[in-house]
């Protein structure tokens, strides 16, 4: 919609007071911003003098004890072991430490302890799903679609994708190119091209009506962004709509910058996962048994002869029910000839491709409704009717044949079919013919959605395939008269899709017959009527066999092995699929678009970098890939200090640069810009190892620091960004999940797969618009990671959501971090925390403790991985005594409390449910909660 | 610039330096956010109300969100004049090239076959569908000349919410209980509740955006225990939630005493608010304690949810200080047979909303509670018409012109502003776009709407992105 002329006047209105303020400034600087820190290289600073370099560890703690001497204080002492060992764990797997390995680790006595546990977790699987959680903020991952009809999406290898390249180390800078341009690289890897769904976490409207070309736009504005913030950490979407009020940054600029986007296709890509594949080929390999024994198994017409063997009197009862078959068959088959298509064109900028078989696939944008306008070379005669195939192909939604997405993925609904006759030369156009036709039929049609609304007129009506997708549907088109076809003339065929959700032909070929016959619909593969219709005189020994052969297999005599073949052939899983980028054949043209608006184009423009950065190397082509690599160049002074910076916080909580999101000259200055840059140059000269920068952070003696604030602290340094001290702060949303799955074994560890859905208190009407049942996953998916819980965009897990988990609809790359009665709520009554508990109380029952105190001491060790002090164990202790009491007075239910339904003995019943509150006390402490 | 994790620890600090002074503090402790995280708020340099910038006219907002898009010219949008060219295709110099989805360029228009009337002293015109509406007419300021910026529910209802079509904006409830706080002592400052069918726009129409999560709307339930997570576990009473609440925040406050961070001390005070809340909620949704008239003038079975239903809560929740209350009813895309569809969304809304107005003003509190009426966008004055989809005698999608309406909190009764052409297509009057409707919203709680602002990402937002001006001619 365009805005009104009152609209925009007030617009310039109010950005001229916006502006005034940044403006005044810029007519005092004579180049903003371009001596700004952040886009100077940084280079490998000299290493600072410190008070005391006995404390250091490695060059990040003189770095930070620098300005903590500088204030004229002291860094805090180490952390206790247990506390460093939980810290740790939790930074490197995003799990806590069971409590036979913080014994091990207690007990380790080598000076080099803190540095072996570092490269255990470093090395452990789980690594990669903690620092996935960091990445799939950044890249907005979800599992559905967003808008009205959020639907969910299969994205799932994507994210398995991600964390295997971080479990594998693969170098930051491939990272990133594969993710922005995998598919560019030469011979790119099925992985590079899974890389790409980078781009494809986008939302994605579904509402009928919508406007395809807009909401295609749209995401590539949201890809513009989330490319922008998460690896330059500017805010290049300022410059959207006019010149960027603070950085060194244009409009025109922020549109060439666009049109490296601009390029994409937005496919589907199968992924042949192990599990899915063996599955298929056990499969086949069975089909493939089957259909051998065909030959062996098909009935006598009578017993054999004594002069036969059972075998050549078997060949020769196929023979004699094949030659029946197929004198039958060629009663109604007619040779079809398929045509050329020579011109093609689609009114929505839909991509059309001739394949070798002469059908034309639809690629690239999916618009809401289309009209394809075909030409044919057609062979000159009688004209007697029209076959139209619509074919599945991979590339297609549920592999087609059409592109519908709501309503029916991979179906299509054709409004109407026109055919015309037309000369070969324009100066002829007038004398185009018009086709009619008479009693077309279909393979397949909708009640009330027949054949015949394709050609009834009427482009409010048409043929729907609905509920026959994922294979070959057919429409035969008998002419209503006799047409005789001259030279040089063409067949001119209008294919208007006229119904909503996309449900436009994704493949198709046509076929025209000159057989004066009465024409019926195929009953058999094309090729197969081809051989019909040729007459059995004219078969070579080779396609006899292939028609006896193919006779087999729709023989009445073998009707029960067939129909098991074919079950066996429905049972075949389809191959998981995910959402992927490619680049068009045809480029797109960018324009500038004035104030930013969509509809308001201004001239063309080429694809670049902005000025404010390194340039393009020279003689480089202008593509998507040599963007990407100027993102990941050593040449950049960005990448390295944003990812440094994104990578700290996760750590410390707080940024080197506190505002991750902006590095311009709007952004917070970096507190330690020398650590910065140290860690971004060692970074980007080291191979870009995310796991030897982690590594370093960790083992520094910044690291290691007790997180105790003494009063002290609080008055000088309340947020600690002179870090001295450690890191004490909340864990993420996900985290609190994990640890309360750990503490209670219920924990299923298999990583990667699809998403999973946890228990969620009834969301009634506020669950978003045509929700998928929320079907509870059973057994061991149940307690999977928090990390492979469903994002449902429009309707987030309140369990998450309520603890500052982003609902994924845009990048972020700081999660904020609030403190609520809410949240203690959903911590006290969340399903899956009270299984947890339930599950403790187990764990501690059968742990062989003695004394009531030795199993506070266990249940407290689960689920904070330290020993609980005397006060700690007297308070709970009363608890835990009060609860029996109150259940041997009868006023507490040990049964429901424990969640137990079978009869246990009645002690341990009364203790489990006593334990059972109990945990679910210690799973609600601040300190479970906070990694210290 | 200060963020969650600068001030979230530091109370000390905000109480020796601060200098908005302990009311704002009070003022801004709403649930889901604790203290120190509100006076983050306050603190953030280029936001945050000190004081407010002009006199309040209200103090908090019912916003009754007739989600779908009701259509304007069988309710609001009388057009004698459309009867003449009932039937006729739509002018080609009307829709200017403008490409509608389910509607052919050459589609008929169509005169709404229900009977206007003329009601109140100030002589407001409803259809007949309306009736209840009709008796409180002087109370109310219609705006026909409503104008949107998206075309699909789902953008569109983001828009009506948060000012912009991109996402991650925060919703206007999260605007004002940033600008305002909360004066609920044991409720959420923001609620939202929904009726009929499940919201397009999703919760992104009540999210946070970029402020911090605590000023997020907070669903409640239509039936049974209002807000997520309240019941106890089974098999938990209140004495084993009281004794485990208590150890909790023992051995919290032990731990606080051994590391020093105040974030503990906030978990404590969430805890204590949780437990309260625990037993605030069924006392709020007990309307058994409302008197029958009441329950009469609502037309509900109390048992029953529905949006009359979610009417009467939301007068007892703006009774207990909660600032901004939401109410979605998706019911109102008829793309087919809007009439009946309508006579259907409008018996079970026409009575509760107006008795909404009435009981307010009974009891004082229309005074300073704004109401507000409105869909995402409005319906078209042409007919769909879709034998493929099944669809006849529908309007389709209408984001040029269309109607919402105002009462209560400094709004001037029995007007109605605005016009639109002959066919009911274009705005030919007073044309008010939904950053006006904002602006004027946040004028009437006392805000500038141009300063009411937060950064993020280098600059200033506000819920009116560069548009909005106030509309005079609304207020008393």
């Amino acid at each position: 919609m365009k805005k009104t002329a009152s609209t925009r006047s007030r617009w310039w209105l109010a950005g001229l007071i916006q502006c005034w303020a940044p403006l005044a400034a810029l007519f005092t600087s004579p180049c903003p911003g371009a001596d700004h820190w952040a886009f100077r290289l940084p280079h490998s600073p000299a290493i600072p003098r410190v008070s005391d370099s006995a404390w250091t560890q490695n060059p990040v703690d003189r770095f930070v004890l620098a300005q903590i001497d500088a204030r004229g204080h002291q860094p805090s002492t180490q952390a206790d072991r247990s506390t460093l060992i939980r810290r740790l764990s939790l930074d490197l797997t995003g799990l806590p430490p069971t409590v036979d390995e913080v014994n091990l680790r207690l007990h380790a006595t080598s000076p080099d302890a803190h540095e072996r546990h570092v490269d255990q977790l470093l090395a452990s699987p789980h690594f990669g799903e903690r620092w996935a959680l960091w990445w799939l903020d950044a890249v907005r991952y979800a599992d559905s679609n967003g808008y009205e009809v959020d639907r969910p999406r299969s994205t799932w290898p994507y994210r398995d994708w991600l964390i295997s390249a971080l479990n594998n180390g693969l170098p930051f800078n491939q990272f990133a190119i594969e993710q922005i341009a995998g598919d560019l690289l030469p011979n790119p890897t099925l992985a590079q091209r899974i890389a790409t769904g980078f781009h494809r976490h986008t939302y994605l409207n579904e509402e009928g009506g919508h406007d395809w070309e807009q909401f295609r736009w749209e995401a590539i504005v949201d890809r513009v962004h989330t490319t922008a913030t998460v690896f330059l950490g500017m805010t290049f979407s300022c410059a959207q709509c006019h010149d960027h009020k603070y950085d060194p940054l244009t409009q025109e600029e922020y549109w060439r910058f666009f049109a490296f986007f601009n390029n994409v296709d937005e496919p589907f890509l199968d992924v042949p996962t192990h599990a899915i594949t063996r599955r298929r080929k056990d499969l086949l390999s069975q089909i493939a048994t089957l259909e051998k024994t065909r030959a062996k198994v098909f009935p006598l017409r009578s017993p054999p002869p004594e002069d036969r063997s059972e075998n050549t009197w078997r060949q020769q009862s196929i023979d004699l029910a094949f030659e029946k078959w197929h004198q039958q068959e060629s009663v109604h088959a007619v040779k079809w000839q398929t045509l050329v298509p020579i011109h093609y064109t689609s009114q929505m900028n839909a991509t059309l491709s001739p394949l070798e078989d002469n059908s034309l696939l639809v690629t690239g944008d999916r618009p809401e409704i289309d009209t394809y306008h075909v030409i044919y070379r057609i062979p000159a005669g009688p004209l007697h009717g029209l076959l139209l195939e619509t074919l599945p192909h991979p590339a297609l939604p549920k592999h087609g044949p059409g592109r519908g997405s709501v309503l029916g993925d991979g179906a299509f609904a054709l409004s109407e079919f026109k055919a015309y006759l037309i000369p070969q030369t324009v100066a002829q156009a007038q004398k185009s013919v018009s086709l009619s036709f008479l009693r077309p039929s279909a393979t397949y049609q909708q009640k009330n959605r027949t054949i015949e609304l394709s050609i009834d007129g009427d482009k409010l009506t048409s043929w729907h395939i609905q509920g026959g997708e994922g294979r070959a549907q057919w429409a035969l088109f008998p002419t209503a008269e006799a047409v005789r076809v001259n030279k040089s003339t063409r067949l001119s065929i209008t294919y208007l899709m006229n119904f909503v959700h996309q449900q436009t032909l994704g493949r198709f070929r046509l076929s025209v017959t000159q057989d004066p016959k009465p024409l019926h619909l195929p009953t058999h593969p094309r090729a197969i009527v081809s051989l019909l219709a040729t007459g059995s005189q004219n078969w070579s020994p080779q396609q006899r066999f292939q028609l006896r052969n193919y006779f087999l297999s729709v023989a009445p005599e073998l009707a029960q092995l067939n129909t098991k073949i074919q079950e066996l052939r429905s049972a075949l899983p389809d191959l998981a699929t995910t959402l992927v980028v490619t680049e068009r054949a045809n480029p797109r043209t960018t324009f500038l678009h004035t104030r930013g608006e969509f509809h308001r184009r201004e001239s063309p423009l080429t694809p670049d970098v902005p000025d404010m950065l390194h340039a393009l190397p020279q003689h480089t082509s202008r593509t998507r890939l040599d963007m990407a690599k100027w993102i990941a160049s050593r040449q950049n002074p960005l990448t390295g200090r944003v990812i440094m910076n994104q990578i700290w916080q996760e750590i410390f909580g707080r940024g080197l640069v506190r505002t991750p999101e902006d590095f311009g000259v709007e952004g917070v200055p970096p507190t330690h810009p020398k650590l910065l840059d140290w860690l971004a140059f060692e970074f980007t000269h080291r191979n870009w190892d995310l796991k030897s920068m982690l590594q370093r952070i960790v083992q520094s003696a910044a690291y290691r620091q007790s997180s105790r604030i003494s009063a002290e602290a609080v008055d000088w340094d309340p947020t600690n960004k002179w870090i001295a001290r450690g890191p004490r702060f909340r864990v993420h949303a996900e985290t609190i999940r994990d640890i309360a799955l750990m503490a209670s074994g219920l924990l299923t560890r298999r990583i990667g797969g699809p998403s999973f859905f946890p228990p969620r208190p009834d969301l009634g009407k506020m669950i978003a618009y045509s929700s998928s049942a929320w079907k509870v996953s059973q057994g061991g998916e149940r307690y999977r990671r928090g990390l492979y819980i469903h994002r449902k965009r429009t309707a987030p897990h309140p369990g998450l959501a309520s603890f500052d988990a982003p609902p994924r609809n845009t990048c972020k790359v700081r999660r904020r971090r609030s403190n609520t009665p809410l949240q203690a709520l959903a911590l006290l009554n969340d399903q899956t925390m009270i299984e947890a508990a339930q599950a403790i109380a187990h764990l501690i029952i059968n742990n062989g403790s003695e004394t009531e105190a030795e199993r506070v001491r266990y249940a407290f060790r689960l689920c904070l991985s330290r020993q609980p002090d005397l006060r700690e164990v007297k308070s709970i202790l009363e608890y835990y005594h009060r609860q029996l009491q109150r259940i041997s007075a009868g006023t507490l239910d040990p049964a429901t409390v424990a969640g137990i339904r079978k009869t246990t003995p009645e002690n341990s019943l009364d203790a489990l449910a006593a334990w059972t509150a109990t945990a679910r006390v210690l799973l609600n402490l601040d300190e479970t909660v906070t990694k210290e | 610039m200060h963020d969650s994790t600068e001030l979230g620890i530091h109370r000390r600090y905000f109480f020796r330096d601060c200098q908005f002074g302990i009311a704002r503090l009070a003022l801004a402790s709403l649930l889901g956010i604790n203290t120190p995280r509100a006076t983050e708020a306050a603190l953030e340099r280029s936001s945050g109300l000190p004081s407010l910038h002009f006199a309040p006219r209200a103090k908090r907002v019912i916003f009754l969100f007739m989600a779908g898009g009701p259509s304007q010219l069988d309710l609001f949008d009388d057009k004698p004049s459309l009867h003449k060219y009932d039937g006729k295709p739509v002018p080609t110099t009307i829709l200017n090239g403008q490409d509608l989805p389910f509607i052919e360029s050459d589609a008929a228009l169509m005169a709404s076959p229900l009977k206007f009337n003329s009601h109140g002293e100030c002589g407001t015109r409803l259809s007949e569908l309306l009736p209840h509406l009709g008796t409180i007419v002087d109370d109310i300021a219609v705006v026909r000349s409503m104008q949107t910026d998206a075309f699909n529910h789902a953008p569109a209802q983001i828009f009506l919410s948060t000012g912009h079509l991109q996402l991650g904006r925060p919703s206007m409830g999260a605007w004002i209980t940033y600008g305002l706080g909360s004066e609920a002592a044991s409720l959420p400052a923001f609620v939202v509740m929904n009726s009929a069918g499940s919201l397009s726009g999703g919760a992104a129409c009540f999210g946070h955006g970029f402020l911090p999560s605590g000023y997020q709307g907070v669903p409640f339930h239509s039936r049974g225990t209002p807000i997520l997570y309240t019941n106890n576990p089974p098999g938990y009473d209140r004495q084993l939630q009281r004794d485990s609440l208590e150890l909790i925040n023992r051995l919290n406050h032990d731990r606080f005493k051994t590391v020093g961070d105040p974030e503990i001390a906030t978990r404590i005070k969430a805890y204590e608010m949780a437990f309260r809340l625990q037993a605030s909620a069924p006392e709020l949704v007990n309307i058994t304690s409302e008197s029958q008239d009441t329950l009469d003038m609502y037309g509900i079975d109390p048992a029953q949810p529905s949006f009359g239903r979610n009417c009467l809560l939301a007068r007892r929740l703006v009774e207990r200080g909660v600032r901004f209350v939401c109410l979605f009813h998706q019911g109102w895309d008829h793309h087919s047979n809007v009439v009946d569809g309508h006579r259907k969304a409008c018996a079970v809304t026409d009575q509760p909303a107006t008795a909404l107005i009435q009981d307010l003003k009974q009891r004082g509190l229309l005074e300073d509670t704004l109401v507000l009426w409105s869909g995402e966008f409005g319906r078209t004055p042409m007919a769909e018409r879709n034998p493929a989809l099944g669809r006849d005698r529908g309007r389709d999608h209408h984001p040029n012109a269309f109607t919402s309406w105002l009462a209560g909190g400094g709004i001037r009764g029995g007007q109605t502003i605005g016009n639109t052409d002959d066919l009911g297509y274009h705005v030919a009057e007073e044309p008010v776009h939904v950053h006006d409707l904002q602006a004027t919203l946040l004028h009437l709680l006392g805000i500038d709407h141009t300063r009411l602002t937060f950064r993020h990402q280098g600059r200033p937002f506000r819920l009116t992105d560069v548009g909005g001006t106030v509309i005079t001619k609304l207020l008393a």
